[in-house]
């Protein structure tokens, strides 16, 4: 063996890599064309449209209350935002109020929804970093929200609770009390998990001072949702734009201060002790009342008129097999989806078909930030900026 | 929200700067929307971005209908968004489909709206509305050697075969 001086000088050379789209650090079938230089992210370049389906398509060839449960499958993991933001476009298009109760039962639900999906947001990303626990603790109480979804709609996921006008059915004897134990136990969960990983040396390690994007790069790009509020810009629709019961209640808007992925994790935890609050004021406040408009043109007529009643009758058939007709006209109408602007916009022409539903999904306009959170750091960063941008491929596909 | 003589006010103020570059009006349902002729739909993006008392810096979403059987055929919706008075503002760009079979064509607003960029692949990927200069325009999310343009009203539902293996094995 030649003895002398080691090489010390490696000669490295960039190198693309394809991460995906079968890959679980991907949180669903997303590719990733990487250059790397050593473990060093030079260049990244998302790739999508793996599980498109054709969702805005499929819903033109459906009457108006068959498409809710179409869209609730865009973005799986929130989809109770799915339908409020096309259930909250149509009555805009057909100027069709809602009834008090049915506006604080969506929203009672809304957060229910917030909560479960930032649950599984940090059970998988706290799993990407190592943590294998809290995708244990986190499923336990996500599951308690979907018996709370089960016992309300009767399905656990994609529930088609939410009409146009209302919801379907009022909340089941016993909801309320098994929604206060809840309610009580959350915040007492958050903190279990705050002290499972604030002080944890890895997890900090692995977030603070990574994937940091500017504020003002930010808003370029379009970025809204946790990940805007955790580079300090106070930005949540609840708050700036009036729908369904948030302005009566009375909540904050945590947001971060440095922008990095830490700020990402706590802002999120904050929010879901938010979300708690906002369901226990909605709770408490519930109005007694019909928990759907009384429009027969547009609501289902009420079962037990059915057998007594011929125009209620004609108008359930009428319903049900033609569906209503929406005056012509166009809206967007934008909600606070977990992950940002989730938006509708809904293109009538007359008939009983939207001319054209289209999704502003937060995913699919937020994964533009992740070239910029993720480049000149190394490849584990960048699996765990992807957990931190919490993307529902779902969603950026359609 | 602008209301509607606000909209006016508006539209006078464009005029002003870049005459006939505003074809029409509409409030609608609470939305107030301008309708731009789209060989200047960059110079009324720019003048609403920058001009004092306007500033709408946001784009929160792009995206485009096809109103078969109207004609112009297509339009590309941009809603803008002023953070600080919270003010939504459509602007719309109704796009005439070429004889000649060429593609329409817009300008790019990546430049102003760096949002845009993913969001005007989809569009072009669905509708085959060309934007001219787009740093990367590709299809998004259908494969890239598809041919067709799915999200277009002639294009049919089920138009797409599913490749079932019981098929192609029996038939295919």
């Amino acid at each position: 063996m030649a003895e002398g001086p080691l090489e010390t000088s490696l000669d490295t050379e960039v190198m693309t890599i394809n991460i995906g789209p079968h890959h679980p650090a991907t949180h669903g079938v997303l590719r990733l064309v990487v250059d790397l230089e050593g473990e060093l992210v030079r260049e990244l370049k998302p790739v999508v449209g793996y599980v498109h389906t054709g969702i805005e398509k499929s819903c033109e060839d459906k009457s108006y209350w068959k498409v809710i449960p179409f869209v609730e499958r865009m973005d799986y993991v929130s989809y109770f935002f799915q339908m409020e933001a096309f259930c909250g476009a149509v009555e805009r298009l057909v100027g069709l109020g809602i009834p008090p109760r049915a506006n604080y039962l969506r929203t009672i639900f809304l957060e229910l929804n917030r909560i479960h999906s930032h649950l599984v947001w940090l059970g998988t990303t706290a799993l990407d970093l190592g943590a294998i626990s809290m995708l244990w603790y986190c499923f336990r109480e996500r599951d308690k929200i979907l018996d709370l979804f089960e016992m309300a709609t009767g399905q656990r996921m994609h529930t088609r609770y939410f009409q146009v006008g209302g919801v379907i059915e009022d909340i089941p004897l016993g909801f309320e009390a098994k929604l206060r134990q809840f309610i009580a136990e959350m915040p007492v969960r958050v903190g279990q998990y705050e002290d499972l990983l604030d002080r944890n040396e890895v997890f900090l390690s692995r977030t603070k001072g990574v994937g940091i994007v500017p504020r003002e790069r930010l808003l370029e790009l379009g970025v809204t949702g946790p990940l805007l509020r955790a580079a300090g810009e106070p930005w949540d629709l609840r708050k700036t734009f009036d729908y369904l019961a948030y302005p009566e209640l009375d909540f904050k808007i945590p947001v971060g201060t440095v922008g990095d992925n830490y700020d990402r994790y706590r802002v999120r935890l904050a929010e879901m002790v938010e979300s708690v609050r906002i369901v226990e004021q909605a709770l408490d406040g519930l109005p007694e009342g019909p928990f759907i408009a009384d429009d027969r043109k547009y609501v289902l007529p009420p079962r037990s008129e059915l057998p007594t009643s011929m125009e209620a009758l004609i108008h359930h058939f009428k319903l049900v097999t033609e569906g209503y007709r929406v005056p012509p006209g166009e809206v967007y109408y934008s909600i606070e989806s977990p992950r940002g602007e989730l938006g509708c916009f809904v293109v009538a022409d007359g008939s009983a078909k939207p001319a054209r539903v289209h999704y502003r999904d937060p995913s699919f306009v937020n994964l533009q930030a992740f070239r910029d959170m993720s480049v000149d750091s190394y490849v584990a960063d960048m699996i765990a900026s992807l957990g931190m941008l919490d993307p529902i491929l779902g969603g950026v596909d359609r | 929200m602008p209301d509607a003589p606000g909209l006016e006010l508006i539209r006078g103020e464009i005029e002003q700067d870049h005459p006939n570059a505003v074809l029409d009006t509409s409030f609608d349902r609470g939305q107030p929307s301008l309708v731009v002729d789209p060989a200047q739909i960059l110079a009324v993006l720019t003048w609403l971005r920058e001009a004092p008392g306007q500033e709408y810096r946001f784009l929160s979403s792009l995206h485009a209908a096809d109103y078969l059987p109207s004609t112009p055929r297509f339009g590309v919706h941009y809603e803008l968004l002023n953070r600080d008075r919270v003010e939504r503002l459509r602007v719309k760009a109704m796009l005439a489909e070429p004889s000649s079979g060429d593609l329409p064509t817009i300008d790019s607003c990546v430049e102003l709206f760096p949002t845009a960029e993913f969001q005007e692949r989809e569009v072009f990927d669905f509708f085959g509305i060309v934007f001219r200069g787009h740093p990367n325009l590709t299809r998004i999310l259908m494969p890239e050697d598809y041919v067709g343009w799915p999200q277009r009203r002639d294009f049919p539902v089920g138009g797409e075969p599913v490749t079932f293996t019981y098929n192609e094995r029996n038939y295919g």
